[in-house]
C-alpha cells in the first residue's frame, strides 16, 4: 500500500463535489437520447443541492496541510454558498431559454459547474498560483459559454471578444505575480507581510497595479470595463445572468484575498487607487447606462456600476468595509439574477427579447412578474426595503467609518442617477400595449428562479440580521 | 390594553389590506371595497389612538420597541406624541376620502391603484411614527415607489416625466440626508459608546459647530424639497397637475407634510443651535414661497396648477412658523398642516369633480358652474373660504395662531405673511368668481350634474373637520401643547456645541487605518 501523505481531503468536499458534477454532467449527456435532455437540468439541480449540502456541512481547514494553499475558512464557506445559490438560480431561469434555443447540452451544465468551481477556488486561495488557477478556471469556461450560441454571430463575437480581452488581462495578473514574486521572493499571500523591507519596493508596486488591473477586468471596473457591455450583449441571456454574478463574485473574492487580508499593511497605498476607481466606476456605470436601450448592456453597466459600489466597501479600509463588501456581493447576486430571470422566458419572434422597449405592458398583464421586476428595479437602485438598500447602508457606513464621506457621498448621488434607468424598466412593464410580437410564457422552474429571488431580496432588504451576523462572524474571525 | 402593539396595528393595517386586495382582487368591485374597508380600519384604529392619547403628557406614547438589526443598532422603535398624533389622524382621515374619489375616476388597473394607495399609507404612516432613524428612513424612501407608480400609470399626459422628476427630485435630498444619517451614528457611536440609531438617545448629543451645521444642512435640504420650500419647488407643480386626482390629494394633504414634519421631529431636536442659526435664513425663503406661490397661483389658468402653487404659499407659513421657533406658532404651524390638508385635498378634489365630467380644467372654459351645480357650489365655497382662513373655519385658528406666534418673534415677518393671506384671498375668490359663476361658458353645460351621492360622502368628512376645527380647535390644539412646549424649550435652551475643551470625542480604538 502507498503511504497517504495526512491531507484532509474533507477541506475540499465542495469543491471536489462540484468538480464531480461537472464530470458527470458531461457523461450523463452521452447515455441520453435526444427527448431526453430535459434530464440534464433536473440532475444539474440535483447536483447543486448536494454541493450546497456539502459545502454547509463540511470542515474548516487548510490543504494539503495546515497552513497549506488552500483555505478553508468563513469567508470562502460565505463565497461557495453563494456561488452554489446562484449557480442554481442560473440553471432554473435558462430552463425556458436553452431547449427552446436548442441550447440544453451535458456541456453547457459542465461548464457552469466548471467556472463555479475556478471561483470558490479563488475564495479559498492563500498562494497567487492557486488564485490564477482559479480565475483561469473561472474564465475559459465562461469564454466558451460567452460563443455557446454557435449558429449566432453575436455569440460567437462576444465569446472571442471576451477571450481576446480575458486572456490579455490573465496575462496582466500573472506579470503582477511575477513581480510581486520577485519583491518578496514567496508566492504566498499570508507570508507577504513577513517579507522584509517592503513598502517602498517598486517591484512590489508594480506587481500590485497589475494584480489591480487583472481582478479589476474581471469584476468590470473602470476603466477595464470595455469588454462587458459587448459580450453581456452577445452572450446567450442565462449566461450573460451567470457571468454577472459568477465572474463578479469570483473577482471580489480575489480581491479580497490580496488586498485587505494580504496587502493590508501597504493599505496605504492601495486604498487611494481603489477609491479612485470605485468612483470612476460608479459614475461611469451609472451614467452610460442612462443611454441604453437594450437591457442586457443595460444591465452590464448596472453590473460595472456595482463593482463601484462594492469597491467603495474594499477601500474603506476598515473589518466593517470587508463584510459590507461580501454582504453586498450576496445583495447583488440576487437581484441580478432576479432581473434576468423575469426577462429571461421572453420571446420576440423567435428571439430572445433583449430590448426593454419589448416588455411593455408584460407587468400589466402578469402583475406577480411585474411587481418582482419592479422590486428587483428597487432593489438594484438601492430604495428600501429591500435588500439593495441594506447593502448600501453598510457599504455606506464604512465608507464614512473609513473616513471617506465624499465615495458615500458620490456613492449616494450616483444611486440617484441610477433610478432613472432602473426606474424605466420598471414602468415600461407596466405601461403600454403588450407587443403582438412578444411572448410571455415562463414555465414554473423559470418562475420558481424569479420567486426564490425575490424572497431573498424582500428577506434581506426587511430582516438581514440573521445574514448580517453570519457574514460579520466572519469577518470578525479573520482580522 | 398595555400589551397590544397599537401604533404596529395602525401602519400595517393598510399593507395587510394591500396584501389582501392584491390577493383578492380580481373584479374592479371587490378591490374597491377591500381597499376602503380596510381604510376605514386604519382610521377606527387611529380614531381610538387620537381618543386615547394623552394630552397632558410630552412624552412618546404607546411606544415600541425591538431590536431589528442589533450588531448596527438598528432598531424598530414607534412612538407617538403631541407632534406625529394629529398628523396620523389625518393621514388616516384622508385616506378612505381618496379611495371613495377615485371610485368612478379609476377604471384600469384598479386592483394595482388600490394596492399602492395602501402601500403607501403604510409608508406614510410609518414616517410619522418611527422613531429609529433607519426605521424612519424606511418609510420615507417607501414613499417614493408608490407615488411614482400612481403619477406614472394613472396620471396626465406628461405622466412619465412628471413622475421620474418627483422621484429623482426627493431622492437627491433625501440620499444626502442618509450619509447624514450614518456620520450622525458613527458620531454618536463613539459619544455614547454604542451603536445607535435611537432618535431620543442621538438628540442630547453635542457636536462640533461645523458637524452640526452640515448635518442640519442635509437633513434641511431632504425636508425642504418635501415640502417644499421655496426654490425647490419646481417638481411640485408637475407631479401634482400630471397625477389622478387621488393622488394629487395625499401629495398635497399628506407627503408635503412629511417634510415640515421631518423639520419638528428630526432636524430641529437632532440639531437645535444649528436650526436657531439657520432660522432666519429658511423664514425669508418661506416668506419669498408665501408671496411668490401667491402670486403665480394667481396667474394660472389651469385650476390645478393654481391649486398647486398655492401649496406651495401656504406650505411657506407653516414653514415660517416652524422657525419663530416660538410654542404658539409652532402649534398654529402643525395645525395649519392639518387645516391644509384639510382644505388644499378638498381643492384638488373639487378640480376632480370638474375634471371628471368634462375633462379640462382650464378655468376659461368653466362659468357659471353654480347655477348648474348648487350643491357643489356650496360645497366649494366652504372649501374655498377655509383655504382662505376666514373666521369660523379652521384656516382661520391655524392662521392667526401662526401669525401670532411670528409677531412675538418677528413682526416684519408677520407683516409680509399677511401678505399670503390677502393674496389667497385674491386668487381664490377671482378663480372662484371666474369657475362658479357668470355666464355658462362650458361646451357641454349637460354633463356638468351636480354631486352624486357618494361624492358628497368625500367631501362631508372635510366640512365637518372645517367647522369643528373652525369652532372648537381645543381638542386638537389640547393635544399638541404639551410635546410642542418641551420641543421649543428644547430648541432655544439647548447649548449643543461641545465647548473646546472637549472637542475630541474619545474614538473607539482606531478601526482599519
Amino acid at each position: 500500500m502507498i503511504p497517504l501523505p495526512a491531507m484532509d481531503l474533507r477541506v475540499l468536499a465542495p469543491e471536489i463535489s462540484v468538480a464531480g458534477a461537472a464530470v458527470a454532467l458531461l457523461a450523463l449527456d452521452l447515455l441520453l437520447r435526444r427527448g431526453q435532455r430535459a434530464l440534464l437540468r433536473w440532475a444539474a439541480l440535483g447536483a447543486v443541492a448536494v454541493a450546497l449540502g456539502v459545502t454547509l456541512t463540511s470542515v474548516r481547514g487548510a490543504f494539503p496541510e495546515e497552513g497549506g494553499m488552500f483555505v478553508r475558512d468563513g469567508i470562502t464557506q460565505l463565497f461557495e454558498v453563494a456561488l452554489l445559490l446562484g449557480l442554481g438560480i442560473a440553471i432554473l431561469l435558462g430552463a425556458d431559454y436553452l431547449p427552446r434555443f436548442q441550447l440544453e447540452r451535458g456541456e453547457y451544465y459542465a461548464l457552469l459547474f466548471a467556472s463555479a468551481l475556478g471561483a470558490m477556488i479563488m475564495a479559498g486561495s492563500r498562494d497567487f498560483l492557486l488564485l490564477f488557477l482559479g480565475l483561469e478556471a473561472l474564465s475559459i469556461p465562461l469564454y466558451v459559454l460567452a460563443g455557446f450560441a454557435r449558429r449566432s454571430p453575436r455569440s460567437l463575437e462576444a465569446g472571442m471578444k471576451y477571450f481576446l480581452l480575458g486572456a490579455f488581462s490573465s496575462a496582466f495578473f500573472l506579470y503582477g505575480v511575477a513581480l510581486v514574486y520577485g519583491a518578496a521572493g514567496t508566492m504566498r499571500l499570508d507570508a507577504l507581510s513577513a517579507v522584509p523591507g517592503r513598502g517602498g519596493d517598486l517591484l512590489l508596486l508594480g506587481g500590485m497595479a497589475l494584480l489591480t488591473i487583472g481582478l479589476g477586468f474581471k469584476a468590470a471596473a473602470v476603466p477595464f470595463h470595455f469588454w462587458a457591455p459587448d459580450v453581456y450583449e452577445g452572450a446567450p441571456l442565462p449566461v450573460t445572468a451567470f457571468m454577472s454574478v459568477v465572474a463578479k463574485l469570483g473577482a471580489f473574492a480575489g480581491i479580497l484575498r490580496v488586498f485587505p487580508l494580504s496587502l493590508g499593511f501597504l493599505a496605504f497605498r492601495w486604498i487611494p487607487v481603489l477609491a479612485g476607481i470605485a468612483a470612476a466606476t460608479m459614475v461611469l456605470g451609472n451614467v452610460v447606462a442612462l443611454l441604453q436601450g437594450n437591457f442586457k448592456r443595460l444591465m452590464a453597466y448596472s453590473s460595472i456600476a456595482h463593482a463601484g459600489y462594492a469597491l467603495v466597501g474594499v477601500a474603506s479600509g476598515t473589518p466593517a468595509g470587508l463584510w459590507s463588501t461580501a454582504f453586498y456581493l450576496v445583495n447583488y447576486l440576487f437581484m441580478t439574477l432576479g432581473a434576468f430571470a423575469v426577462v429571461g422566458p421572453l420571446v420576440r419572434e423567435g428571439a430572445e427579447a433583449d430590448l426593454i422597449e419589448d416588455y411593455a405592458g408584460i407587468g400589466a398583464r402578469r402583475p406577480l412578474l411585474g411587481a418582482a421586476m419592479a422590486l428587483f428595479m428597487a432593489s438594484l437602485a438601492g430604495i428600501p426595503p429591500t435588500g439593495g438598500f441594506m447593502a448600501k447602508l453598510y457599504i455606506f457606513t464604512a465608507a464614512v467609518q473609513g473616513g471617506q464621506v465624499w465615495l458615500a457621498v458620490l456613492g449616494v448621488l450616483t444611486s440617484v442617477v441610477s433610478v432613472s434607468y432602473y426606474m424605466r424598466v420598471a414602468y415600461v412593464l407596466f405601461t403600454g400595449e403588450v407587443r403582438p410580437d412578444v411572448q410571455a410564457n415562463p414555465s414554473a422552474l423559470a418562475s420558481l428562479a424569479v420567486a426564490l429571488a425575490a424572497a431573498a431580496v424582500l428577506l434581506l432588504g426587511i430582516f438581514p440580521a440573521p445574514v448580517l451576523s453570519v457574514v460579520q462572524r466572519v469577518a470578525n474571525l479573520l482580522l | 390594553m398595555g400589551k397590544v402593539p397599537v401604533l404596529s396595528l395602525v401602519v400595517f393595517t393598510p399593507l395587510a389590506g394591500a396584501v389582501a386586495v392584491a390577493l383578492l382582487g380580481r373584479r374592479p368591485q371587490v378591490s374597491r371595497w377591500t381597499g376602503f374597508l380596510f381604510s376605514l380600519l386604519t382610521f377606527a384604529l387611529a380614531a381610538w389612538l387620537f381618543q386615547r392619547f394623552d394630552p397632558a403628557s410630552a412624552a412618546m406614547q404607546f411606544a415600541e420597541r425591538a431590536p431589528w438589526i442589533p450588531s448596527l443598532g438598528i432598531s424598530y422603535q414607534l412612538g407617538v406624541d403631541g407632534i406625529s398624533v394629529l398628523l396620523v389622524a389625518l393621514t388616516a382621515v384622508i385616506f378612505p376620502i381618496a379611495l371613495l374619489s377615485s371610485w368612478d375616476s379609476v377604471t384600469e388597473k384598479v386592483r394595482a391603484f388600490t394596492s399602492l394607495m395602501l402601500l403607501l399609507e403604510t409608508a406614510i404612516l410609518g414616517t410619522f411614527l418611527s422613531l429609529d432613524l433607519i426605521l424612519f428612513y424606511v418609510f420615507w424612501e417607501g414613499m417614493l415607489i408608490p407615488m411614482y407608480f400612481l403619477i406614472g400609470i394613472w396620471g396626465g399626459p406628461r405622466r412619465s416625466y412628471a413622475a421620474i422628476k418627483f422621484f429623482l427630485y426627493t431622492m437627491t435630498g433625501s440620499v444626502l440626508m442618509l450619509v447624514a444619517i450614518v456620520i450622525l451614528h458613527l458620531y454618536g457611536r463613539s459619544l455614547l459608546g454604542a451603536p445607535t440609531f435611537d432618535l431620543l438617545d442621538l438628540q442630547g448629543m453635542r457636536l462640533p459647530r461645523s458637524l452640526e451645521m452640515w448635518l442640519f444642512a442635509a437633513f434641511a435640504l431632504a425636508f425642504a424639497i418635501k415640502v417644499p420650500v421655496w426654490p425647490l419647488h419646481t417638481w411640485l407643480p408637475d407631479a401634482h397637475v400630471e397625477a389622478p386626482t387621488a393622488g394629487s390629494v395625499i401629495l398635497a394633504a399628506l407627503l408635503l407634510k412629511v417634510g415640515a414634519y421631518g423639520f419638528l421631529r428630526f432636524a430641529l431636536p437632532l440639531f437645535p443651535e444649528a436650526a436657531r442659526s439657520a432660522a432666519g435664513l429658511l423664514s425669508v425663503l418661506a416668506l419669498l414661497g408665501i408671496v411668490y406661490g401667491g402670486m403665480v397661483a394667481w396667474r394660472q389658468h389651469d385650476v390645478k396648477r393654481l391649486v398647486a402653487y398655492s401649496s406651495v404659499s401656504h406650505l411657506g407659513l407653516v414653514m415660517l412658523g416652524i422657525f419663530a421657533l416660538t410654542p404658539q406658532a409652532v402649534q398654529g404651524s402643525l395645525l395649519q398642516m392639518v387645516n391644509h390638508g384639510i382644505s388644499t385635498g378638498g381643492l384638488f378634489l373639487i378640480v376632480g369633480v370638474l375634471y371628471d365630467r368634462v375633462h379640462t380644467r382650464m378655468i376659461h372654459d368653466f362659468g357659471g358652474v353654480a347655477r348648474l351645480m348648487p350643491t357643489f357650489a356650496v360645497v366649494v365655497l366652504i372649501v374655498g373660504l377655509s383655504s382662505m382662513a376666514l373666521p369660523g373655519t379652521n384656516g382661520f385658528v391655524g392662521e392667526f395662531l401662526t401669525l401670532l406666534g411670528v409677531f412675538r418673534a418677528n413682526w416684519r415677518y408677520a407683516a409680509v405673511a399677511v401678505l399670503g393671506a390677502i393674496l389667497s384671498a385674491v386668487y381664490l375668490l377671482w378663480m372662484i368668481e371666474q369657475v362658479m359663476h357668470g355666464p355658462v361658458r362650458a361646451r357641454s353645460p349637460e354633463r356638468l350634474v351636480d354631486l352624486r351621492r357618494r361624492e358628497l360622502l368625500v367631501f362631508l368628512p372635510l366640512i365637518l373637520l372645517i367647522f369643528w376645527i373652525g369652532i372648537y380647535p381645543r381638542p386638537f390644539l389640547a393635544r399638541t401643547e404639551a410635546s410642542v412646549q418641551q420641543l421649543a424649550r428644547h430648541v432655544q435652551a439647548h447649548t449643543s456645541y461641545v465647548q473646546s475643551a472637549d472637542l475630541q470625542p474619545s474614538r473607539g480604538g482606531g478601526e482599519g487605518r
